[in-house]
């Protein structure tokens, strides 16, 4: 019946526009819902959160990043950078910086976990910027880790390698190692883009898929090596290394010794 | 041969093999071949031994590789991974990349055979390399043995076509990877080299044929010649019989040694079964190649700290140091900078290596034939080539692992670069030029033995008040071994036109060749005259009996003092005797 009607009306010019119109109210609809997925604004921290991390950043921060974070000659700006990049960046220890190098380095954090959220939390008043994720956002329990696999080797593995245990970049700067990385680590990084590493927002890569890849690494950290000592992983190189010490120095020693009995 | 009349009485004891041999020979005449070439003598070095290793590695690959067969599919269609391993499930990838898989996690043994190829193939190629480098130090290539150094640079080239084809069968990240670098050297090839390309792939990269073409390569085609040219290379061992070094009684026209039967064949028999064990052990500890990180291969991935199996790794590493030359001609690009490194390079060096023989004997004039080893410090020349070549091949296998030293070092991956363009360029040479001298020094050091003697340090102060250093005879097997060095006379510098003012055609080539044997020669310490080494000999005789008197206690055993101090020890001579005495007679 309904088919019938809209067969006989398929070639009626208001179809066009009507269809035009329906198609934009999808995409904009969508658009928009895909776009409130994730709060523009992070979730404000207490007035005094905010006002103990501000002192803490005027004492730990400010020199490099200025009195206001807008940034200096020594250090970028951080309006806008949100919350999940302070609690990346000082929770891994890579800020405050030990020295200027290639690239900050990850060392024992200086401050504690409330120390941090409190930084984060000023941060975060500056401007609208990526939030901590919630920890429901790096849950990866029912995460697909077949899928992560191959998002990950798409998106990460060129820099990071295919098991994770970093590679060199340009001028001593390197994407390092994910073996003693966090979830909420990861997903921050995927979030702020930290150094050298692109940003992966919600939108080019969504909650679902970053969880599929934290469930990856973490399968890439946690899974035993079924063939035995792994070698760190680090490919033919290392097997090459192994091959001419351990292996030949062996095979030597046993020509050596038939060589020696004949006497 | 034997021919037994049932008249005959058989021998009263008769071996175990005895009714076996008879048998066979009674029907194939084999006693007589048997007979002649199981007596066969062998010299006796451990590193003799490194050719076998060769041999034994290659064996535990085609067992290996047989089983391997059972289950691999060369196949390029796509299917959805359903195994055991859970990270891959449901993942699209190539039959060849899944049945890998299931060799490594659902075939009973299939990752222990898989690893154990893995790990036998590159003993393989590097006991091929360590081998071929005892042939070069010790001058064993040279006449009558060229042709069986050609060979082994052919069997060399066949197992790194064999590694490569075997590197890239499984279809996983790293594989394909090397692949595509592969066809890009292929394309980089002038004129020819984009059709190449289409022909080797059937196609566009990747196509679905190269992985049923690689397939038949690896075990068909690459293992049948290396097969066939393996059993010609030892044949020409047995025919040509087996080089010795120098020592007592060795000369060029004798062998001295043990028989192939018993001795030989229990130590060669035994030493299979070592390489064989080596080889399962370290498959059984150490994983190789875990192609399940990194997962299928699809073109538009690549993951950090990609490389090829070390004995491509030099190839690897020419091509990232290579700077980025491109020209431009009539609207066609050459790539320099794959050309070079990955065609060029390797096409000089694998042709020089070839013909290094030939080459020496031009350069030398040496035609005489050789059964008998130089010693690497007799010939510096060569020796220098030789820590040349593997000082360049270190440096560009460092090369191509730069990221991996650059993340473990936490270096610019960048200086490193630099670092290794200049060090290639420098660091042979200088290698080439100290070797030579430690080998004109280990020289000197022999034509200093064969005059004075051997240095005790042991010095004696004689009754009159003369201090002498105590030098002692070289025993009789280091003096073998030194007084095999011969002489080689360098080519003389030819004259630019004879005595009747005749222009000397061939003047430009001979006097390079003059110059290259200067070169090769000229510097080389000579060996005193037979007169001279027995007067020096004489001389550290007379000395080591003067001294002979204070090793009259020599043979002691060890003595200790009452607080377990040494006083003496066997080879010492005795020069605390009283204290020795009231020690021993309490």
């Amino acid at each position: 019946m309904t088919v019938k009607f809209l067969a006989a009306r398929r070639r009626n010019p208001a179809v066009a526009i009507a269809l035009l119109l329906l198609a934009l109210v999808v995409v904009g609809g969508a658009y928009s819902l895909a776009s409130n997925a994730q709060p523009a604004v992070a979730a404000m921290g207490s007035q005094t959160q905010v006002e103990e991390g501000k002192k803490l950043y005027l004492e730990g921060c400010s020199s490099c990043h200025g009195l206001n974070a807008q940034g200096t000659k020594y250090g970028p700006t951080l309006i806008g950078v949100g919350a999940a990049s302070v609690h990346f960046q000082v929770g891994t220890g890579r800020m405050p910086l030990a020295a200027p190098g290639a690239q900050a380095v990850a060392k024992p954090p200086a401050y504690n976990e409330d120390e941090v959220a409190k930084m984060a939390a000023y941060v975060a008043t500056l401007a609208p910027g990526p939030a901590i994720p919630s920890a429901e956002q790096v849950d990866y329990a029912d995460a697909d880790v077949a899928k992560g696999g191959v998002l990950f080797r798409i998106n990460c593995a060129q820099c990071h390698q295919a098991a994770g245990q970093g590679g060199a970049l340009t001028q001593g700067k390197y994407a390092p190692s994910l073996m003693n990385a966090t979830p909420t680590e990861i997903y921050e990084a995927m979030l702020t883009g930290p150094q050298n590493m692109p940003v992966f927002s919600d939108e080019t890569l969504p909650v679902e898929e970053k969880k599929a890849i934290i469930a990856y690494v973490n399968e890439l950290q946690q899974a035993p090596s079924p063939g035995g000592l792994s070698l760190g992983r680090l490919g033919p190189v290392v097997e090459g290394l192994f091959l001419w010490t351990a292996v030949f120095a062996a095979l030597i020693a046993a020509a050596v010794w038939i060589g020696i009995k004949a006497r | 041969m034997s021919t037994t009349s049932p008249l005959e009485k058989p021998a009263p004891v008769e071996k175990a093999g005895g009714a076996v041999a008879t048998y066979l020979d009674q029907r194939l005449g084999s006693n007589k071949a048997l007979g002649r070439n199981l007596g066969k003598v062998f010299p006796d070095h451990w590193s003799f031994m490194l050719g076998e290793i060769v041999l034994y590695s290659f064996i535990v690959i085609l067992l290996t590789g047989v089983y391997l067969t059972l289950f691999f599919k060369p196949s390029m269609v796509e299917v959805v991974y359903d195994g055991s391993y859970v990270p891959l499930k449901g993942v699209m990838m190539s039959e060849a990349y899944a049945s890998s898989l299931d060799i490594s996690f659902d075939v009973r043994g299939g990752l222990l055979i898989r690893q154990m190829h893995h790990w036998a193939a590159l003993i393989f190629v590097a006991a091929m390399v360590v081998h071929a480098f005892r042939v070069f130090f010790t001058g064993a290539y040279r006449k009558p043995r060229e042709l069986n150094w050609i060979l082994g640079v052919v069997l060399l080239t066949l197992a790194l076509a064999a590694g490569f084809t075997g590197y890239s069968l499984p279809d996983d990240l790293l594989s394909g990877t090397g692949l595509q670098i592969i066809r890009g050297i292929i394309q980089a090839i002038p004129v020819v080299g984009t059709w190449l390309a289409f022909f080797i792939f059937g196609g566009e990269y990747p196509g679905t044929d190269i992985i049923s073409r690689l397939y038949s390569a690896h075990i068909l085609l690459v293992p049948g010649l290396i097969l066939a040219i393996v059993t010609v290379h030892l044949m020409m061992v047995w025919v040509q019989k087996h080089t010795q070094y120098p020592g007592p009684g060795r000369t060029n026209t004798n062998v001295v040694g043990y028989p192939l039967m018993p001795v030989y064949m229990a130590k060669a028999g035994g030493f299979f079964f070592v390489v064989f064990g080596v080889i399962a052990l370290i498959s059984g500890l150490v994983t190789i190649n875990p192609i399940w990180i990194f997962g299928p291969y699809t073109p538009d991935q690549v993951s950090a700290g990609t490389q090829p199996d070390w004995y491509i790794g030099w190839l690897d590493g020419a091509l990232r140091l290579m700077p980025n030359w491109e020209t431009v001609v009539a609207g066609y690009t050459i790539s320099w900078n794959v050309l070079i490194p990955s065609v060029i390079i390797p096409g000089i060096l694998f042709t020089l290596l070839a013909l290094y023989p030939f080459i020496e004997a031009w350069v030398t004039g040496d035609k005489r034939e050789h059964n008998l080893l130089e010693r690497p410090r007799n010939a510096p020349v060569r020796t220098g080539i030789g820590v040349m070549a593997i000082v360049f091949y270190g440096i560009l296998w460092i090369g191509g692992g730069n990221d991996i030293v650059a993340v473990a070092f936490d270096l610019s991956i960048n200086s490193i670069s630099w670092a290794l363009r200049i060090l290639l360029i420098v660091a042979p040479p200088i290698a080439f030029i100290i070797t030579k001298r430690i080998c004109l020094g280990l020289q000197r050091k022999d034509r200093d033995k064969l005059l004075h003697g051997y240095e005790s340090g042991r010095v004696l102060r004689l009754p009159h008040g003369e201090f002498i250093e105590v030098h002692e005879p070289i025993n009789v097997k280091e003096m073998a071994v030194i007084t095999s060095k011969t002489d080689h006379a360098v080519l003389p510098a030819p004259q630019k036109t004879d005595t009747d003012g005749v222009r000397n055609p061939r003047y430009l080539v001979h006097s390079l060749r003059h110059r290259l044997s200067t070169f090769f020669y000229g510097d080389n310490v000579p060996k005193p005259s037979a007169a001279e080494i027995e007067h020096g000999q004489h001389h550290a005789a007379e000395q080591a009996a003067i001294e002979a008197p204070l090793h009259e206690y020599e043979d002691r055993d060890v003595i200790y003092n009452a607080h377990g101090g040494v006083l003496h020890h066997p080879g010492m001579p005795e020069i605390n005797a009283e204290q020795i005495a009231e020690e021993t007679r309490s």
